[in-house]
């Protein structure tokens, strides 16, 4: 056990000092490491709890996603049926399923034939599945119903989480903050991480607005009131406008004449006349045209600007615009026009995000935990390596050496995987340090062993060695079993704990294996001592 | 120099026989733990309950705990617990869960803020809502679980099926025990419980490795010790390796509860009772002598003692000698 050949002594040397040194860029400025070359540049990521910063666990309304795709196969039945001239009376979604009856008993065939053309393959014809996006079955009675496929449904939901994530990202983008991070979790969740975000209010608003941009003339057959209480016509709805209470009712037509998904542009601006905040828009060319064409036909009408099924405002078009952009203005304030421009512009989501878990945490306390994790890691540390220098003397100056190495080989692992540090990711390392010395203590104990049952020094020392690494491997599989497991189900800060305490183990059996033995070998060998002295 | 023996060279304390006691002790603490648990129960932090935790600090002066309590009373967001938390100026904020899904929870706290005003500095806001709060409790359980089983697959590759189910038993005697200290101290019981408990789980049976490593080899190097005396022997080996690296333990805990904040305090608690106090007294008293019950050494003639055979001393790189295959390892 005490023989090194000279290459593996080089080869842990050369070891251990890589990995130390890839420690290093953290104890430069950010602005010093960015000049140096990218393979240099790995560097720790401080969690939010130690930065501060926001958590968001965004959930993507999967229901209102199957609800519109339903919908929209029922409006895509009615439109086969009617290019078709197929008569049916009860054209009704149910569930995941579209229900539809044939008038006629003669044209039930065509029909089925015609509908189940509306089923394509799941994916394209392409890296498809195989899977059909909908099933046409033959309830009887004249009864087709239309279910559409859990594939297809997937398939929507996860087109829709992807469009989402795009979209938060154009908003988070426009708020300026430094390295947002955004990604999926799971099937139908979006992670949103804010470093440095301290009130994330903002940041919550422009999330939780779905941001679908409609305009819509003024139903005028009736008046808003008279629709409140006697219902309003069947192609027409009641929608509210203002944010105050009471909000003032106004009729609108269902019927969207331009939507917002033609806008080019959004910018916030102040009205020439009297000075308010607004935000104009230019629309893209279609948009333009048919913007163009709405408002020569309606001059003198009232049209609806409808932002979320709420009004903004409802405006008299005076004169026809032609121009393609306009200005939408309502009661903004500097800052609400600049967030309406920037959902303008960064799009519609396609479904009603929901915000199920906030974590935020200011600087100063991130502040505070960095350096109470510091102080009782000095401490620990210290109180460590007191009490192995006056049980184990020189081996006790061997082990300590050994856990600095380890200690520093942590930060490199971690550098390297661009890991997480958190507040319970440092308890970890401080928990290491307890633990790394346990493997010393383990071979130290069993050479005062092997030293008590009368072996020469030399020969205690490789007994020592080689009966305790096989039980220093045995302990601490079962603790790394504990930390791999907290991995997986960890999130944020649980999650750099067990970061930390899994590369602690794996660190410490290297020192244990090869550095430890090293050093020790290098002793006895320099030395030759008779008596082995601890 | 003189250097430090906390424990003295051959030491030769009957552990085996102190089981007559352990066992009861045990035993009646277990069942104390587990009333208590349903009694008091554990103080399920917002990560298992949902709702909404905010840590203020008073921007100037101390915090006016009660005048902060009745302005957030007055909001009608059912329970509301203020409580102290570090400097005087600090105050943690708990608003229970409230009903009607996501949204209500994130309107809760715009309340709140609202009602505080610029009067304080928000250091820490978490909110989790229904959904996710359900989750992490399931994922909590099945974590622990999986972890147990894990843990005992391996310990059953490597040494017998008694030695992996002896292990098992003081494991899941160390989760109570450390359920029911949760239990009596009412710590908040969140996530990074469950990391104190996985992490006592690990740590644990650390120990309780250490010492079967060494019975594995006395079984193996003196075929007719009587096994009551083969585990003490082992014990009393191994002994001082345990308290010294609890010593060690202990100390970067102790530096951890003493200094690193309120907000890993009732993690480094948790860890101080489970690895230091339960987790050693467990291997020494529990997962070793359990094994007599399990059946390990039952062959050996019981009561025929017999020399332990002599061991050759070995010169470093010599090979193992064919003929004594009770010195080989494994």
């Amino acid at each position: 056990m005490l023989y090194f050949s000279r290459w593996k002594a080089i080869a842990t040397l050369a070891t251990a000092i890589v990995v130390c040194l890839c420690a290093v860029p953290n104890f430069f400025p950010e602005a010093t490491v960015q000049s140096w070359p990218a393979w240099a540049q790995r560097h720790l990521v401080l969690g939010l709890d130690l930065q501060g910063g926001s958590h968001i666990l965004l959930e993507v309304d999967a229901n209102a996603v199957r609800k519109e795709k339903v919908e929209s196969l029922r409006d895509d039945v009615r439109r086969v049926l009617r290019d078709n001239k197929i008569g049916y009376i009860g054209l009704a979604t149910r569930n995941d399923s579209v229900e539809v009856r044939i008038r006629e008993a003669g044209d039930f065939q065509r029909a089925l034939d015609k509908l189940r053309d509306l089923s394509v393959p799941v994916g394209g014809i392409l890296g498809g599945t195989g899977q059909r996006s909908v099933n046409v079955t033959d309830a009887g009675g004249g009864l087709i119903r239309l279910t559409v496929t859990e594939a297809a449904m997937n398939e929507r939901i996860r087109q829709s989480v992807d469009q989402s994530i795009q979209i938060v990202e154009r908003r988070v983008n426009e708020l300026g903050t430094v390295e947002p991070l955004i990604q999926r979790q799971g099937v139908d969740r979006i992670l949103v991480q804010v470093p440095g975000l301290q009130d994330p209010s903002r940041l919550k608003d422009l999330l939780g607005k779905t941001a679908k941009l409609t305009f819509r003339l003024v139903d005028n057959t009736m008046t808003a009131q008279d629709a409140v209480q006697h219902g309003a016509p069947p192609d027409s709805e009641v929608l509210y406008e203002g944010k105050t209470d009471p909000k003032t009712p106004v009729l609108v037509q269902k019927q969207v004449l331009v939507s917002g998904e033609e806008l080019t542009d959004a910018q916030p601006g102040f009205d020439q006349r009297t000075g308010e905040p607004i935000v104009s828009f230019r629309f893209n060319t279609s948009g333009a045209r048919k913007f163009a064409e709405v408002t020569q036909q309606n001059v003198g009408r009232p049209f609806a600007i409808v932002l979320d099924n709420e009004v903004i405002s409802a405006p008299v078009i005076r004169e026809p615009i032609l121009g393609g952009s306009g200005q939408i203005s309502g009661n903004f304030t500097v800052e609400s026009a600049n967030d309406l421009a920037i959902l303008l512009r960064a799009g519609a989501l396609p479904a009603p995000l929901t915000i199920i878990e906030e974590r935020t945490v200011g600087p100063g306390l991130g502040q505070d935990s960095i350096q109470k994790g510091k102080f009782a890691s000095y401490a620990g540390s210290a109180l460590v390596v007191i009490f192995m220098l006056v049980t184990y003397g020189l081996f006790g100056l061997f082990a300590n050496v050994a856990v600095a190495v380890n200690v520093a080989m942590i930060f490199g692992v971690l550098s390297l995987l661009n890991a997480t540090l958190t507040l319970p990711g440092i308890a970890g390392i401080v928990l290491t340090v307890g633990i790394a010395v346990d493997s010393n203590v383990l071979i130290y104990e069993r050479i005062r062993e092997e030293v008590r049952n009368g072996r020469t020094a030399i020969a205690a020392i490789d007994a020592g060695f080689s009966r305790a690494l096989a039980t220093i491997l045995d302990s601490n599989i079962t603790t790394f079993i504990a930390a791999a497991v907290l991995f997986f189900i960890g999130t944020g800060p649980v999650r750099g704990f067990a970061v930390t305490l899994g590369i602690g183990i794996v660190t410490t059996l290297f020192t244990a294996f090869t550095l430890t033995r090293l050093i020790v070998a290098t002793w006895v060998r320099a030395v030759r001592p008779k008596t082995v002295p601890i | 120099m003189r250097l430090l023996r906390i424990v003295p060279d051959n030491t030769r304390f009957d552990f085996i026989r102190f089981r007559r006691f352990s066992f009861p002790i045990s035993a009646i603490l277990s069942i104390v733990a587990i009333t208590l648990y349903f009694t008091h129960g554990l103080n399920f932090g917002i990560d298992f309950k949902g709702g909404t935790l905010m840590e203020v600090q008073a921007k100037s002066g101390q915090a006016d705990l009660a005048a902060m309590r009745a302005t957030l009373g007055a909001l009608n967001l059912g329970d509301v617990q203020l409580q102290q938390f570090g400097g005087p100026s600090e105050v943690l904020i708990r608003v229970g869960e409230q009903p009607g899904g996501e949204l209500a929870q994130q309107q809760a706290v715009q309340k709140v803020r609202a009602a505080l005003g610029d009067t304080v500095d928000y250091r820490r806001v978490e909110v989790v809502g229904p959904r996710v709060s359900g989750e992490f409790l399931t994922q909590g359980l099945v974590g622990i679980f999986v972890a147990i089983g894990g843990i005992l697959i391996y310990l059953w590759f490597r040494f017998e099926w008694q030695f992996a189910l002896g292990a098992m038993i003081a494991n899941v005697h160390d989760l109570v025990l450390t359920l029911g200290f949760m239990s009596i101290t009412q710590v908040d019981f969140d996530l990074t419980s469950i990391a104190a408990l996985l992490t006592i789980l690990g740590y644990s049976l650390n120990d309780t490795v250490v010492i079967y490593d060494r019975i594995r080899e006395m079984l193996r190097r003196y075929k007719r010790l009587p096994m009551t005396e083969l585990l003490n022997v082992s014990i009393n080996s191994t002994l001082s390796r345990s308290i010294i690296t609890h010593v060690t333990v202990a100390m970067s805990l102790l530096a951890l509860l003493l200094f690193g904040g309120q907000a890993i305090h009732s993690f480094t608690a948790t860890m101080m009772f489970g690895v230091v106090l339960v987790g050693t007294y467990t291997s020494v008293f529990i997962a070793s002598p359990i094994l007599i019950y399990l059946g390990v050494g039952a062959a050996r003639r019981a009561g025929e003692l017999d020399e332990p055979e002599p061991e050759p001393a070995k010169a470093p790189g010599s090979k193992t000698p064919a003929a004594t295959p009770a010195k080989t390892k494994r």
